[in-house]
């Protein structure tokens, strides 16, 4: 992929150096994304070349409603990293919504949905406030700070549910119908993804204070000095990434319909292992939410074509810290490269 | 014992110009204020249930405690150099999953705990190698390779458990020495935190850890080398958590694919409730291994109160946050009461 860089660019040196500069960056981004795409383009042609039901109407529904939930947790996640932070704290999240969803649907049945969905997604950005407060005030960095408000939303989760279980018998119908639902054939969950990942990504890219983001997130100090709000702007990416993981939540209820205080446990490692699988850097400033969505996709296909090629499925985790790991190395020679041949541009203008 | 630059974390917060402020020294050096909780804590419990002193009782407290203890050790002082590594747990998973594949296999006990623990750091290594040797963050490659070891533990034991190591080994690990309270495996877990604290605290090589973590850049300048520091601090972080693995898997008589899972965490939670700087370059051992019992007492004194381990995940958090804030707190509460001097001055 890369060698098309390397050939295309020194074959004509007197472009002018900035606008090459740009344009490779850009490259890098949008190779990422080709790459990814690439790679589940040839996962999805041999799977289904192994077994035709793979692209099935049915599995594919199956495939989308697994990632919109994963994909709605990686919008948040996404614009808390670009920022330079990081959101441990999203999986507690997801389940403390989720139970507040369920039990609100579950003790008043008669209620419409809409409280219920509203109470999951308000619990959620309660959650978020609260990081994004602690981390803006505290002067403690968001590992820290996320990692500490991982365990105590999991607890207070706990503490509520006191191990209680609300199973699907126990919520209204209509709450669960929202799992299933589709409209003009495309399930709502997915939609619900969607929607998320098109707003935000066009916020991120577009807009002014998208693009604020990036900048905190390649150079705080130097945003400041721009006139960009950090600080407002922080706090704003945790509120966020907390909503979307309270959305999550309630889509998770109303998917699996059984909720307990141990929903969403782990998924704060798999969510950020999809936005650096999508190119989202962890250093900050860089990755897209296209990008870290086509990752989230990219993991949760390779989960469900592992037992239709018959691997075990015990590989997918192996499978998983691979694909991490030649996401960031190759990130890093695509940064290199490009350096390499900002410098050697320079030179020649010189 | 301590150096200068050991003695720096307490720095940007210690000094209190005014008389009468020797509470808020104390406070300030983190160090003995977890201490003195920790000890208030094991107090507290005795008095509270007489079952918490009782010797049985605290055979098992040192059990609990001995993994995260352990890893914490090299954990901290990849911490100090700036770095984290996530993936000890994963390690122990995948070391105790070697283990139980090499005790199928036929292999003896006395050969398998040796390539576990060269396992442990060949994994280190490849830790060491991505983040020191290629110069990627530390905290995406090591999430990657939590995945990568944990996968690869599943991959080599499957959801099989194996569980028929001699019982000689396995006694060995829950026993005690003679007829004291003492566990045998509070020997290796004493002499390692000897060894790391002299390390750390009172070597030159510990201070080029802390001049590492504090700016990378001017520890260039100064001839340290901190890439090969960070290197085989992975190295060593690897082997130490491969030997937890061995001894988890023996004092549970199972050695399983997702042993200590989630472990990582809570680590990271103890060395930084410890004080240590996740900047890097601040933190002391023995503040890291007073919240490492801090935390274990905390869940067993709570435990037998039959008080559910939830609790204690919302107790470690908030101590955690606590923990963190605090000298931020004390700082903006001294800046306040001088300025406030300073104007009743005028």
């Amino acid at each position: 992929m890369s060698i098309t860089t390397d050939v295309s660019a020194p074959a004509d040196p007197l472009k002018p150096v900035q606008k090459d500069g740009t344009s490779l960056v850009e490259k890098v981004l949008r190779m990422r994304s080709l790459g990814i795409l690439a790679a589940l383009i040839v996962l999805v042609a041999v799977t289904t070349a192994k077994n035709s039901g793979f692209l099935s109407s049915q599995s594919i529904r199956d495939l989308l409603l697994a990632a919109s939930i994963v994909a709605v947790l990686v919008v948040g996640q996404t614009v808390v990293m670009i920022t330079k932070n990081i959101d441990l704290s999203v999986g507690s999240i997801l389940g403390l919504s989720a139970f507040a969803a369920g039990s609100v649907m579950h003790s008043s049945p008669d209620l419409p949905i809409v409280v219920g969905i509203f109470a999951g997604v308000a619990v959620g950005a309660v959650c978020g406030v609260v990081n994004a407060v602690l981390v803006r005030f505290g002067g403690v960095p968001a590992l820290v700070v996320t990692l500490g408000t991982m365990y105590i939303f999991r607890g207070v989760a706990y503490f509520w549910a006191g191990g209680e279980q609300i199973t699907a018998d126990e919520m209204p119908g209509s709450f669960l119908d929202l799992g299933t639902a589709s409209i003009v054939g495309i399930p709502v969950l997915v939609l619900i993804a969607l929607v998320a990942i098109a707003v935000t990504g066009t916020y991120l890219g577009r807009y002014r204070s998208g693009r604020d983001l990036y900048a905190i997130g390649s150079n705080g100090q130097a945003a400041e000095l721009a006139g960009i709000a950090v600080g407002r702007r922080t706090l704003a990416a945790f509120a966020f990434s907390g909503a979307m993981a309270g959305i999550a939540g309630v889509m998770f209820a109303a998917r699996f319909g059984t909720v307990d205080a141990a929903a969403g446990t782990g998924y704060e490692l798999n969510v950020i292992a999809a936005c650096v699988v999508g190119g989202v850097a962890v250093v900050g400033g860089i990755g897209t939410i296209w990008g870290a969505a086509l990752g989230a996709l990219l993991l949760t296909t390779i989960n469900s074509a592992l037992p239709v090629l018959q691997i075990d499925q015990f590989w997918q985790q192996a499978i998983v810290g691979a694909l991490i790991l030649i996401a960031i190395a190759a990130d890093r020679i695509a940064a290199v490269r490009a350096a390499q041949q900002l410098r050697k541009r320079s030179a020649h203008v010189e | 014992m301590s150096s200068d630059l050991a003695t720096a974390p307490a720095g940007p917060t210690a000094p209190a110009p005014q008389s009468g402020s020797r509470w808020r020294e104390l406070l300030a050096n983190w160090d003995t204020a977890i201490i003195t909780l920790t000890v208030l804590v094991l107090i507290g419990a005795s008095i509270t249930n007489p079952d918490f002193g009782s010797s049985t009782n605290f055979t098992f407290l040192v059990l609990d405690l001995a993994p995260i203890f352990l890893i914490a050790l090299p954990m901290t002082l990849i911490i100090v150099t700036g770095e984290i590594d996530l993936s000890v747990a994963s390690t122990l998973g995948l070391s105790g999953a070697a283990m139980g594949w090499m005790w199928n296999n036929g292999f003896t006990i006395e050969m398998i705990v040796p390539m576990c623990i060269l396992l442990g750091a060949l994994l280190g290594a490849l830790n060491g190698f991505l983040v020191a040797g290629l110069g990627l963050p530390s905290l995406a490659v090591t999430i990657g390779t939590l995945a990568l070891f944990r996968g690869l533990a599943f991959v080599l034991l499957g959801d099989q458990a194996v569980s028929n190591f001699p019982r000689a080994y396995t006694s060995w690990v829950t026993g005690t020495v003679g007829d004291t309270p003492i566990p045998n495996l509070a020997i290796p877990l004493v002499i390692l935190a000897v060894v790391f604290g002299v390390i750390l605290q009172s070597t030159a090589l510990g201070r080029n850890i802390y001049a590492t973590g504090a700016s990378a850049t001017a520890a260039k300048f100064a001839g340290i080398d901190g890439n090969r520091i960070k290197f085989w601090l992975y190295v060593v972080a690897g082997a130490v958590a491969a030997l937890a693995g061995v001894l988890w898997s023996l004092r549970y008589s199972s050695a399983r694919a997702d042993n200590g899972s989630g472990l990582e965490l809570s680590v990271v939670a103890a060395v930084l409730l410890g004080g240590v700087s996740i900047f890097g370059g601040k933190g002391r051992l023995l503040g890291v291994l007073a919240a490492v019992v801090l935390l274990a007492t905390l869940q067993n004194a709570l435990r037998l109160e039959d008080i559910s381990n939830e609790a204690l995940t919302v107790v470690t958090g908030v101590l955690l946050i606590v923990a963190v804030l605090l000298p931020n707190v004390l700082k903006i509460v001294r800046t306040s009461s001088q300025r406030r001097k300073a104007i009743r001055a005028l």
